[in-house]
């Protein structure tokens, strides 16, 4: 077990190892869902709730219930069924009791299974050893990172809207390069923490 | 062995929780219990509430028309709704306009009944009706397209105008595990009312995969219709344009059958559109249309013809022919029928020549 305060790996997981910028991870709808700000934000909400969420749960089933059983190896699948069946229980109480979140968010929720961010952070805090505090932070901090990244990568995308591009680059070439540019800028923070 | 016990043991247990959990919360969050339905103020329809709009109403055996099957990509499923149908959801902003938001129309396919709902559609949808029905023939016309001709039943009869289509049921088979329904447009003279015929295009997809590799002569098939607004206009004084490519012949044929039958004299002049000569099919229909309609000009244009297929007609895509042949708009209507790339490029080319919305009919698949 590494000694890091939460706190710093909650920092780090936003800056100095964003799921977007340092592991080029959480890609696809970071590329289809980022042309509106509003749209952006709501679904960088959605993740970084259900990554801390899921990573909690993940958490107490590898420690609980893998490790004493001497499965460790299973969490893949365990990782990606639990992730599955949450968002998607998460999904009818939206729509039944929170009508409004659910036009706001609750749409976005079937894309999220799918994330990668969702299941890297709760894979990583474990291959990390991290404790549980620790891993309530690393998930926080990914979920925010990434919404972070998706809400500068709209504003960007809504600059450029009107500019005239080579037609090869459209869409998702352009974000790509974006994306890069900004994972160089975001190389300027590396080395201040280190968490694994 | 006893780790591959556990190990069993400990996924099966895992899965089963869950699976029990989604199945109890699919019961108790999301039944929504019984609903009640208004249609045009005067239907009433009792219905289990929590899906949507669109699937109930196919369950009522009320068919709303929709060429993706509900996925929220095709925007043809349109109703208005008056009451009870919620706040619209970011899935179905691209397809309304603003003018249909201020009216309540939604997507049917989106909108889910949660509570009662009264909803209005056009009268003439109570006529489309869903038929049972028999493959009589399968034909391959070119490698890639088949003819499907479809018996009604005996006591059934199918009314349609030139030009429109109705939706054949794609079942669950090996490799496709979702009912669904897909548009293709009737080629057969509406004069048939006991049959229809359909031209289908292989694209690998689960409708066109069904058909050319799954359907045989005597099976049973589902259609219901018919729909569209794309059809004949009888405005005997106009001449008429018309453009195809591909299985877009088919509406085409029907209005070509409509007006050999009816002995229409109009000026029309058919511009088919397709990649070699192997590609061209019901040409012995098109010989008969010639003789049948008297100043009817059949004009097939290939893109992709080489030395060895010795073809003498004309080259090139259908949008090259329309810039160079059309003069002006006056006194002119065009059908065209085909990709929407072929016509959004044909009616951007007729609009300059002074074509407007109200003389060009379009049907893109």
């Amino acid at each position: 077990m590494i000694d890091i305060n939460p706190m710093v790996i909650f920092l780090a997981a936003i800056f100095t190892n964003n799921m977007i910028f340092s592991y080029f991870l959480g890609m696809c709808s970071f590329i289809t869902v980022s042309n509106e700000i509003p749209t952006a934000l709501g679904l960088g909400q959605a993740v970084t709730f259900v990554t801390t969420a899921t990573a909690l749960i993940n958490y107490l089933l590898y420690k609980y219930v893998l490790v004493p059983l001497n499965l460790e190896y299973l969490r893949f699948i365990v990782f990606i069924i639990t992730i599955a069946a949450f968002v998607q229980l998460l999904e009818m109480i939206v729509e039944r009791y929170f009508p409004s979140l659910y036009y706001s968010l609750g749409i976005f929720l079937p894309l999220i299974t799918v994330n990668c961010i969702v299941f890297a952070v709760s894979l990583f805090m474990v291959i990390r050893n991290y404790t549980f505090l620790q891993s309530v932070g690393y998930a926080a901090g990914s979920g925010l990172g990434w919404t972070l990244a998706i809400v500068a990568m709209a504003g960007a995308k809504q600059r450029i809207k009107n500019n005239n591009l080579p037609k090869g680059l459209e869409g998702p070439g352009i974000t790509l390069i974006i994306t890069g540019l900004m994972a160089i800028a975001f190389v300027g923070f590396s080395g201040i923490v280190q968490i694994q | 062995m006893e780790t591959i016990l556990i190990t069993t043991a400990v996924v099966t247990g895992f899965t089963g929780i869950l699976a029990v959990l989604l199945t109890l919360a699919d019961r108790t969050i999301a039944n929504y219990g019984e609903k009640k339905l208004v249609i045009n103020d005067d239907k009433e329809y009792i219905v289990n509430g929590g899906r949507s709009l669109l699937s109930t109403l196919i369950e009522q055996k009320i068919f709303i028309p929709s060429a993706c099957g509900g996925k929220g990509t095709c925007g043809y499923c349109k109703v208005k709704v008056l009451e009870g149908g919620g706040q619209v959801l970011p899935t179905e902003l691209p397809w309304l306009t603003e003018e249909e938001l201020k009216n309540n129309i939604r997507l049917s396919c989106q909108c889910k009944i949660k509570e009662d709902m009264k909803i209005y559609i056009p009268e003439e949808l109570f006529n489309v009706r869903e038929y049972e029905a028999t493959v009589e023939l399968i034909e391959d016309m070119t490698p890639v397209i088949k003819k499907v001709r479809i018996r009604l039943k005996e006591e059934d009869e199918i009314e349609f105008k030139p030009g429109q289509y109705i939706q054949l049921k794609i079942p669950v088979y090996d490799g496709n595990e979702e009912e669904d329904y897909r548009a293709y447009s009737i080629a057969s003279s509406p004069k048939a009312k006991d049959f229809i015929d359909l031209y289908i295009g292989y694209t690998g997809g689960p409708a066109t995969t069904y058909v050319h590799k799954f359907l045989n002569v005597g099976d049973t098939v589902y259609i219901n219709g018919p729909y569209g607004d794309f059809y004949y206009r009888d405005n005997r004084d106009k001449e008429m344009i018309l453009v195809a490519v591909g299985t877009g012949i088919a509406p085409i044929l029907s209005i070509l059958h409509y007006m050999a039958e009816h002995e229409i004299d109009r000026k029309v002049t058919f511009y088919f559109g397709a990649r070699t000569p192997e590609d061209l099919f019901e040409m012995d229909l098109i010989k008969y249309f010639e003789e049948k309609i008297p100043r009817f000009k059949f004009i097939p244009t290939l893109s992709r013809v080489t030395e060895e297929h010795n073809w003498t007609g004309a080259r090139g895509r259908v949008n090259v022919h329309l810039e160079k042949d059309i003069e002006n708009a006056d006194n002119k209507e065009a059908y065209l029928c085909g990709s929407p790339a072929m016509i959004d490029t044909v009616v951007e080319i007729l609009k300059k020549k002074g074509f407007t919305d109200e003389n060009i009919f379009y049907d893109k698949f």
